[in-house]
């Protein structure tokens, strides 16, 4: 064994625990707040706001 | 399931009309330079010399110019239509508004599949980097590249989970580090700080001036692209920056005008050091030009300088392309182009999360499985088609809003010549990656033509027809 052959096995650990953390935080996101929630963001808010101060 | 309403007037980018969860508003014009360029300097690390394969140096300096016109164009027109149109999705979003349905469904792909496959490439070049890293600190065998094209994929996707700003604070660190490399070689390989080691007479005169005729020059145009692809991704981060009529003009300018210098230096430094023949084999003689430079210079701290400066190149520009495509992708769910369901946003990080993690198993599935070069003609192809149609974006944006009857946060000049230049440079850009590639790009073409079916019989019934159209625009003229 070499080193470049521990650090090989150091990439795959942390690639387990970086798609892990991913998944678990997706889930428990998914299982803590409403689909309507998550899904309400609208496009072009900003422009919106300038041209009703405009207005 | 907690429910909260964090709609207010006060807060920027949070406004009356429901979004109760949106991207943050917390980028400034340095973030969408580190975007632009970040994705694209990789090109000026690698790619950019299968040009002089293709034609020589001369060529190769020829595509880099004419690529240089294409993309100041590139950078005038988005500066102008994204800087009205600030919203996420960019292309997508501004062809949406500006041109019809079926045109930002194709959008909306070339953009995911540009960046997507990038991304790929980049995760490919960074195991294939640290390979030789291994190497030459004295590792004996083949070393397996896979756990380093997995890690390079899942951090920068944690990273672009976890919020945006931290994302391009990165991407800017890393990407001005690159960027001074190449300063750097420039400075100490051509004699204005020590000796010159350049030498252009003797490299590029003779049959090595033009070695396959103008014809060579037309098809180096197809990669005199790589010096500059994926600047227009700034346009990605619209929803994201404070000020976007500021913003995103200052840093996709800022953005071209840093690239056009790169990219001269680079082909200055590496056509005077490398001979056209090694330089123009970018598989089996020089990879990385710039990191090959530096080694022919004998000085450690460039090799060292050059080394970190391509591993940041790369990393800059699969991190820059994983923000890009899933704000494309989370643009086309968030109008019901695609399932509302990735449409959805992170209440803490404000990132489009779904889309994150939807597109990292395709980016490894192509990095793992597909060779480098059909990925990167797939990139190429799916960029090009885009410039195709932001000339005829531009076009119909002036007519059908002319000047003065909306708010523009830039205005471009001499319209409508970029217009016209961009589309004669991507008819040329066409005829060249034709000579080469012809049929990956008829097979392109198939796929688009496909789905374009798709989505007209199918997928346009569940589309938001209404309610996508945000823009508190007049109706346009002749409307």
């Amino acid at each position: 064994m070499q080193t470049w052959d521990y650090i090989g096995y150091l990439a795959w650990a942390l690639s387990a625990a970086f798609g892990l953390y991913l998944v678990v935080d997706w889930i428990r996101t998914d299982t803590t707040y409403s689909e309507d929630v998550l899904t309400s963001s609208r496009e072009g808010e900003l422009e919106a706001m300038t041209e009703e101060r405009k207005g | 399931m907690a429910d909260f309403d964090i709609t207010s007037k006060t807060i920027d980018g949070i406004g009356p009309h429901g979004t109760k969860v949106g991207l943050l508003r917390v980028l400034g014009p340095t973030h969408v330079w580190a975007l632009g360029v970040g994705i694209v300097l990789v090109g000026e690390y690698m790619g950019w010399n299968f040009a002089v394969g293709k034609g020589g140096a001369y060529a190769a300096l020829i595509a880099c110019w004419f690529a240089g016109i294409l993309y100041t164009c590139v950078a005038m027109i988005d500066s102008e239509v994204t800087s009205t149109v600030a919203a996420a999705g960019g292309q997508y979003t501004q062809a949406k508004h500006i041109v019809g349905p079926l045109m930002a469904f194709n959008v909306g792909l070339y953009l995911t599949f540009a960046y997507t496959m990038l991304e790929a490439g980049n995760a490919i070049t960074a195991g294939y980097l640290i390979s030789v890293v291994a190497t030459m600190s004295g590792y004996t065998g083949a070393l397996d590249q896979r756990p380093f094209i997995i890690l390079s994929i899942l951090f920068l996707a944690w990273l672009n989970y976890r919020g945006v700003l931290a994302t391009l604070t990165f991407n800017l660190v890393i990407t001005a580090i690159a960027f001074v490399a190449i300063i750097v070689l420039f400075l100490a390989t051509t004699g204005i700080f020590g000796h010159s080691i350049m030498m252009h007479k003797e490299l590029m005169s003779g049959a090595a001036a033009l070695p396959y005729g103008w014809i060579g020059v037309l098809a180096a145009m197809h990669f005199g692209l790589w010096f500059y692809l994926g600047i227009e991704g700034t346009t990605q981060a619209a929803e994201e920056v404070r000020s976007p009529a500021r913003s995103l003009p200052f840093g996709t300018m800022a953005g071209i005008m840093t690239l056009l210098i790169a990219a001269t230096l680079t082909w200055y430094v590496c056509v005077g050091v490398l001979p056209w023949e090694f330089l123009g084999d970018g598989v089996n003689g020089s990879v990385a030009p710039l990191f090959d430079t530096a080694r022919l210079s004998g000085s450690t701290g460039l090799i060292w300088l050059l080394g970190i400066g391509t591993l940041f190149a790369t990393l800059a520009s699969a991190n820059g392309c994983i923000n890009d495509a899933s704000r494309a992708w989370f643009s086309m769910g968030r109008d019901k182009y695609l399932p509302g369901w990735f449409g959805a946003v992170h209440p803490k990080y404000r990132t489009p999360y779904r889309s994150i993690i939807f597109l990292v198993p395709i980016a490894l599935l192509f990095a793992l499985k597909a060779p480098l070069d059909q990925v990167i003609t797939f990139s190429i192809l799916s960029g090009l088609l885009t410039y195709t149609f932001m000339p005829l974006n531009i076009i119909m944006f002036r007519k059908k809003w002319p000047m003065g009857s909306i708010k523009r946060g830039y205005e471009h000049p001499f319209h409508p010549v970029p217009a016209y230049v961009q589309l004669f440079l991507c008819a040329v850009t066409f005829f060249a990656v034709f000579l080469g590639y012809g049929t990956q790009l008829v097979a392109m073409i198939g796929f688009y033509i496909v789905v374009s079916l798709w989505f007209h019989f199918w997928r346009y019934r569940f589309v938001n027809r209404g309610a996508q159209f945000t823009m508190p625009w007049p109706k346009p003229k002749g409307y």
